[in-house]
């Protein structure tokens, strides 16, 4: 039976992590997710938990050895945040490529420079495509069920993908909440052992990562675009699953009062939860206002997408990143180019929020909303902006 | 008097005759590297993974899709040899103790160039090291960036001329002395610390099935003759690798739980000036450049000597 808790999230994630039964773990310790690492090697400590945990000295080497240890059939396990995710970036394409199940918890913080330990996004987005299935978290319960379905995600034979779960640093890792916490036969009667489709061992000869030349090169992209894609189907029956024996709902958009609403939030992580309260108020006050969150990254859920803003006005989209002297924030680039040749589109702006750590209140969500309000108004040209800078 | 003189004779007899590393490779002729690792594979044994470094053999052997590796075989990316090879040996481990897997021995063994291993890969190998896995590595040296061209590596000799410091009437081609790997090697305190060559088959191999045999960390340093690299014929590659060893700048050595050892000790240093005369990658030098040559030579020969005179096993240490 699950257990109603109060926990950090950070040491929720690795309870979670260790129902997962993982058999290898290598991390090496950066804020904000140090607790996640730390928190399992005390359930490894205590005998809780059968498995191999490596201190790396670099996360380059953390992302490396669970390459290694999923190359032996093993069920390999990492977590880091912003400069660590950055150190390791060299393998991280890789392990999608060799298609190696590794799951991953990020904790996401902004990218250096200039060095800050706060939360945004702008670490897991400069992993963008790197072909790893991404999902975000809003709260502790979604760390927790999302922990457990990214192993299963991975492993599921027409998947064979790594996962990333971001949580916000700090927003998230850091805060206490209640959750529940599925217990270990729950757990074993949804994750499976890991049956690897090929393993490192003499008795079953392979040869992994091997060199491509151009002749084969762009068909090795194919595949993993469309593997990358396809895993969609098994993200929502794994969710559909969850959903049977945990009671609790996923999708790739969470729709929340967003139905027949002119105007529209569109958030990923935790910025969701305050935006929910802004929502609530406005509605309260008159505003037609509704919000989305967003769950899966990648794939990007495009049909969702497009289902969700039939109808809509105005669609703000919030990004905790910027792509410099690109589009604006990357969520946004990926939602305008979903909606460009579709004959019905709303007006798409997008406001930059909450850099490294920056606090975003519900009083910023309720004027995002209002110059949305405006905008519907006046309609300007289709702009980003980063929002809250002092002295602008 | 080497044992290699007969080595018609012996081999048979000595050597394992399945091939792990097959031909059809793409590998130069005269490749010092591939040979090495024909001979290592023979001497490993069946029940061996091998994670490879990115470089020369990981190119030459897995061209996509063919592979040379008649055992289990796994590259991901230059630096990470040896932590791929802790994550490999790790979940080895682990799958063995949950009885996943064959409950039987098999060893880990991470290979890289000079350039993966004293360079760019020198912070995962001393993680590894470090951290106690039963694993083995062999470096295998050709003194420079091969693959990309024969690049300058830390590795590369004093003197030498590369495309990244080549010799001119400026530059008299790599003005620094040789990382000495092996030693930093010592001072992780691993069991089995040994310097190798594939000019001298018999040693070399002797020295893998010991390295397998230990239950931790391993570290062998091959050198391995690159023609290509070192601008000399292709049939003039066994001959270098003997001219390394026999002029003292290469010495052939094992470090066993703390005690050193010569594996083969000439009789007689030949002048560096044997060594490196034939050599492309040398032929700019002057005497009175190669006279400093000869004196660091003579002075690191002597260093180590004095290491296998004077310096204790560890259990010779604890009883004292």
């Amino acid at each position: 039976m699950s257990k109603r808790i109060g926990m950090e999230i950070a040491l929720a994630a690795a309870e979670a992590v260790a129902l997962c039964r993982p058999d290898v773990i290598a991390a090496y310790p950066i804020t904000p997710n140090t607790h996640i690492p730390e928190h399992l090697s005390d359930i490894v400590a205590e005998g809780r938990l059968d498995a191999d945990f490596i201190c790396v000295e670099s996360e380059h080497s953390a992302m490396s050895a669970c390459c290694g240890a999923s190359g032996t059939g093993a069920r390999a396990f990492t977590a880091t945040s912003s400069q660590g995710l950055a150190y390791m970036s060299e393998v991280v394409p890789i392990v999608s490529s060799m298609r190696l199940p590794v799951v991953m918890i990020v904790g996401n913080r902004a990218l250096s420079g200039p060095i800050n330990i706060w939360n945004d996004q702008s670490d897991i987005m400069y992993q963008r495509d790197c072909g790893w299935i991404s999902l975000f978290a809003d709260n502790g319960q979604e760390v927790i069920d999302m922990a457990i379905q990214a192993f299963k995600i991975a492993e599921h034979r027409d998947v064979m993908l790594p996962v990333n779960l971001n949580l916000d640093g700090f927003q998230l890792t850091h805060v206490v909440e209640p959750m529940e916490m599925p217990d270990q036969k729950e757990v074993d009667a949804f994750l499976p052992t890991y049956k690897p489709f090929a393993a490192l061992h003499p008795d079953n000869i392979v040869s992994m990562g091997t060199l491509a030349l151009p002749e084969i090169f762009n068909e090795t992209a194919k595949v993993k675009d469309e593997v990358l894609k396809d895993s969609r189907k098994v993200i929502l029956e794994v969710w559909k699953e969850w959903e049977e024996r945990f009671g609790r709902k996923y999708e790739p958009i969470i729709s929340h009062k967003a139905r027949g609403a002119d105007i529209l939030l569109l958030t990923l992580g935790s910025m969701g939860e305050t935006a929910e309260v802004a929502v609530e108020e406005m509605r309260k006050e008159g505003v037609s206002v509704g919000l989305l969150k967003l769950k899966l990254w990648r794939p990007f859920p495009f049909e969702e997408l497009r289902k969700e803003l039939k109808g809509c006005k105005a669609l703000v989209v919030l990004d905790r990143a910027v792509s410099y002297g690109g589009p604006g924030g990357p969520v946004f680039s990926e939602v305008r180019s979903a909606m460009y040749d579709q004959a019905e589109r709303p007006l798409i702006i997008n406001e930059i929020i909450g850099l490294g750590g920056r606090d975003v209140p519900v009083s910023d969500f309720r004027k995002i909303i209002e110059k949305a309000a405006q905008a519907l108004k006046t309609k300007p040209k289709e702009e980003y902006e980063i929002f809250g800078v002092r002295g602008s | 008097m080497s044992i290699v003189e007969n080595f018609d004779l012996y081999a048979p007899r000595l050597v394992d005759k399945e091939e792990y590393f097959s031909a059809g490779h793409r590998a130069c002729q005269g490749c010092g590297e591939a040979l090495a690792i024909r001979l290592m594979c023979k001497a490993l044994g069946k029940d061996t993974i091998i994670v490879n470094a990115t470089g020369c053999m990981e190119v030459v052997s897995t061209m996509y899709p063919t592979t040379a590796w008649n055992l289990p075989w796994i590259h991901v990316a230059f630096p990470n040899a040896a932590a791929v090879a802790a994550g490999v040996e790790a979940g080895l481990k682990v799958l063995r103790r949950k009885g996943r897997i064959a409950d039987r021995d098999v060893k880990t063994v991470a290979i890289g160039g000079d350039g993966g291993t004293f360079d760019i890969g020198i912070q995962a190998l001393s993680g590894t090291m470090e951290r106690g896995h039963n694993v083995l590595y062999v470096c295998l040296d050709n003194e420079a960036y091969m693959n990309t061209g024969i690049q300058r590596s830390s590795a590369t000799p004093f003197g030498a001329s590369t495309t990244t410091n080549p010799a001119g009437v400026a530059s008299l081609g790599k003005g620094q002395w040789k990382k000495n790997l092996t030693e930093i090697m010592v001072a992780h305190n691993v069991p089995y610390v040994a310097t190798a060559c594939h000019s001298y088959p018999i040693d070399f191999m002797n020295k893998v099935k010991k390295a397998r045999k230990v239950d931790g960390p391993s570290f062998i340093h091959c050198l391995s003759v690159c023609p290509t690299g070192w601008r000399v014929p292709s049939a003039h590659a066994i001959k270098m690798g003997r001219l390394a060893v026999e002029a003292g700048v290469f010495p052939l050595y094992e470090v066993e739980d703390g005690k050193y050892r010569m594996t083969y000790r000439p009789e007689e240093i030949k002048p560096v000036e044997d060594y490196i005369k034939s050599q492309g990658r040398f032929r700019h030098l002057t005497p009175e450049q190669i006279a400093p040559i000869q004196e660091r030579v003579i002075l690191e020969y002597n260093k180590l000597l004095d290491k296998v005179d004077n310096l204790h096993s560890w259990e010779e240490l604890l009883q004292d």
